[in-house]
């Protein structure tokens, strides 16, 4: 018995020893996880730290960051600088890994569909309300098109994937920038709001007709049709990780700044609407916390970044990752 | 209230001192009766205080957090229209128009349904049936509502879609409210799931009341050459109406507050249509689909004062319903 208890106590005291370094975040759904894949990976690599990360949404993460409350927030959408002068430092944006919104529609009878930034806004807009609309046979030559109307299926709830894809549109349609504008909760003017990535995929699976906007992973593993989209180049294209990461090469034309919007980027293959998604470090004395957060993004950066692909996420250029890692620091 | 629990406690203590002189004093705790009473009255008292401090409290941060929409909107907010997150607009009638019309057509559904399945386990069913129907109805409130939520997107809607709406356009087409067209999604499935979830209710609460109906009476009422439907509606619903009224507000107050189910089916889009097929959007529903990602404070504040109308709006309800029994009762009694 006493050997027992002292095991015990032996016990709770080298668990003392090896105390854990928790770091705490909080921020976007969208890349929740893959970031939750790579602290399970990193804490076999780093058994010491703990990271703990809540899942509230962008705004809820910038809002935490603001307060103090965590040590690091997580954002689809760059702070607004509104949002930046409230916070006690300055903040940095590392991004880690790309996404992309994906169009998904259902028509049964149409295998491959393609359409132009216009015409998915006039759609969006319901200015184009049936199918067999001229505008959108005479960028699908040789397809027949049904006489059905269109059901516009998009976010009820705020999100950041609203927001990339309200970006494209405002970029490439100039009505579309007027009437409705960008951000993560819009006021439509056509359309019925589902629930999260996996309300709009349920009713665009099931509801013939349908044409709706969905994060990238969501439409491959649901297997459903997604509309090629034309780029900048002409070119209609799919979209794929490989298009993303080209869109995100673009950068280096634009200035550079990582807070730029990658909507509608130049360039062959690139795939239009994709945006990356951040890390918010804030710039202050480094405490332990924050170093570990630097050491964690220093990892994901290099080796994180090959498991991207298997979630259906778009991994950094290189270029790119190797000029975060210097910021880091 | 206070002065009939002090005399109260004035009685109980003369009943401990006869108690005490008996049988000396409690063992188990060295307590006279006497402060037992005491200590019971002042803890009792304040767990009382609590619930009213915790609703005082609870509505007071509600108001301080709508404060800036408040001041931006005025009452004007509740009579808005417009609800546009990217220029900082909002208004609130869409959702109050959602939510009010979905919880009245769900009541208009649910409540005969409850009445008739009442009625049927208390005075058609043995009772040994009766316990086994009854739990069964019972165990649909024990559904969490995501449940209802997930069976509404993936069975109700393609029902309503592909087998309801054609039946409703054909016979009442003519009617504003059955006219456009339907995607499964709305005001009417939205009505549908939550007519179900206050079923059972309406039910439980209509079997309790028809049980306080001294059988007594319903024997008169057969004794006077009544038929069996004669008596329940003489002797058992005429009475009971104060009762079934309060069966109604209590599945009203779910249904204004329901919450998941309906974000899931309701189309959640703040429009106000006279079809019934059309996409709408209720004050819980839209609470719960912008709070997360709303970054502007204003938006922020605005959903909190749609919190605080949603507020208002149960509680002017409720009271309304309330004074409704009171008043029938009061007729009843006298």
């Amino acid at each position: 018995m006493k050997k027992l208890v002292t095991l015990f106590i032996s016990l709770i005291l080298s668990a003392q020893v090896m105390a854990t370094i928790k770091v705490n975040g909080a921020g976007a759904t969208f890349p929740y996880p893959i970031y939750s894949k790579w602290f399970s990976e990193y804490k076999k690599v780093k058994p010491e730290v703990q990271f703990n990360y809540q899942s509230i949404g962008s705004g809820g993460g910038i809002r935490q960051l603001i307060k103090q409350t965590v040590d690091f927030g997580a954002s689809d959408a760059p702070m607004k600088e509104k949002d930046k002068k409230k916070a006690a430092w300055p903040i940095k944006h590392i991004p880690t890994v790309l996404g992309a919104v994906s169009v998904a529609y259902n028509l049964p009878s149409v295998k491959k569909l393609k359409l132009d930034g216009q015409t998915l806004a006039s759609i969006f807009l319901g200015k184009i309300s049936n199918w067999s609309h001229p505008e959108i046979s005479k960028l699908n030559p040789g397809v027949t098109l049904p006489k059905e109307d269109i059901l516009v299926v998009r976010r009820a709830d705020g999100s950041g994937t609203t927001a990339i894809f309200s970006d494209y549109l405002s970029t490439i349609s100039k009505a579309w920038k007027s009437k409705v504008g960008q951000g993560k909760s819009l006021k439509w003017p056509v359309g019925i709001g589902s629930k999260g990535n996996e309300g709009v995929t349920a009713t665009v699976k099931q509801t013939t007709g349908t044409i709706g906007y969905i994060e990238l992973a969501y439409a491959l593993k649901n297997n459903l049709k997604t509309i090629a989209l034309k780029n900048q180049a002409g070119e209609f294209i799919q979209p794929s990780v490989k298009g993303v990461s080209l869109s995100a090469a673009s950068l280096k034309n634009k200035g550079g700044k990582v807070t730029t919007s990658i909507v509608n980027a130049p360039g062959k293959g690139v795939y239009p609407i994709s945006a990356f998604t951040y890390i918010l470090l804030p710039i202050k004395e480094e405490t332990v916390e924050l170093k570990e957060v630097k050491n964690f993004l220093n990892w994901a950066l290099t080796k994180g970044q090959g498991m991207t692909k298997e979630l259906h996420y778009a991994p950094l250029p290189k270029a790119l990752a190797k000029r975060m890692l210097k910021e880091i620091r | 209230m206070i002065n009939e629990n002090e005399s109260f406690i004035e009685e109980s203590t003369k009943f401990n001192n006869l108690v005490d002189s008996n049988c000396t004093k409690s063992k188990v705790f060295n307590f006279s009766y006497q402060l037992q009473d005491k200590i019971n009255y002042y803890l009792i008292k304040s767990f009382a205080c609590l619930v009213i401090l915790l609703l005082i409290g609870l509505v007071a941060m509600l108001i301080y957090s709508a404060l800036p929409a408040m001041e931006e909107f005025g009452l004007g907010f509740a009579f808005g229209d417009d609800w546009n997150p990217v220029e900082d607009e909002f208004g609130a009638l869409p959702f109050l128009f959602g939510t009010l019309i979905t919880s009245f057509l769900a009541l208009m559904l649910a409540t005969p349904v409850s009445v008739g399945v009442a009625l049927f386990i208390n005075e058609v069913l043995s009772k040994k049936l009766a316990a086994v129907v009854s739990l069964f109805v019972e165990m649909i409130a024990a559904i969490p509502s995501i449940v209802f939520g997930l069976w509404g997107v993936f069975y109700l809607a393609p029902f309503v879609k592909e087998t309801l709406t054609p039946v409703l356009k054909s016979s009442l087409g003519f009617l504003p409210f059955f006219q456009g067209a339907s995607f499964g999604i709305g005001i009417l499935t939205a009505s549908l799931i939550l007519a179900l979830m206050i079923i059972p209710t309406i039910t439980s609460i209509c079997r309790i009341v028809f049980k306080t109906v001294p059988t007594l009476q319903k024997e008169a009422a057969l004794a006077l050459g009544s038929t069996r439907f004669e008596m329940i509606k003489i002797a058992l619903l005429r009475p009971s109406f104060s009762g079934i009224m309060g069966a109604i507000v209590l599945g009203l107050g779910r249904a204004l507050g329901e919450t998941m189910a309906v974000a899931m089916v309701i189309g959640n889009s703040p429009s106000i249509s006279a079809s019934l097929f059309s996409p709408a959007a209720t004050m819980a529903s839209v609470i719960a689909n912008e709070y997360t990602e709303a970054d502007s404070d204003l938006h922020l504040s605005a959903l909190c004062y749609v919190g605080f109308l949603l507020f208002i709006v149960t509680f002017t309800i409720n009271g309304l319903a309330r004074f409704i029994v009171w008043n029938q009762s009061k007729k009843v009694g006298g």
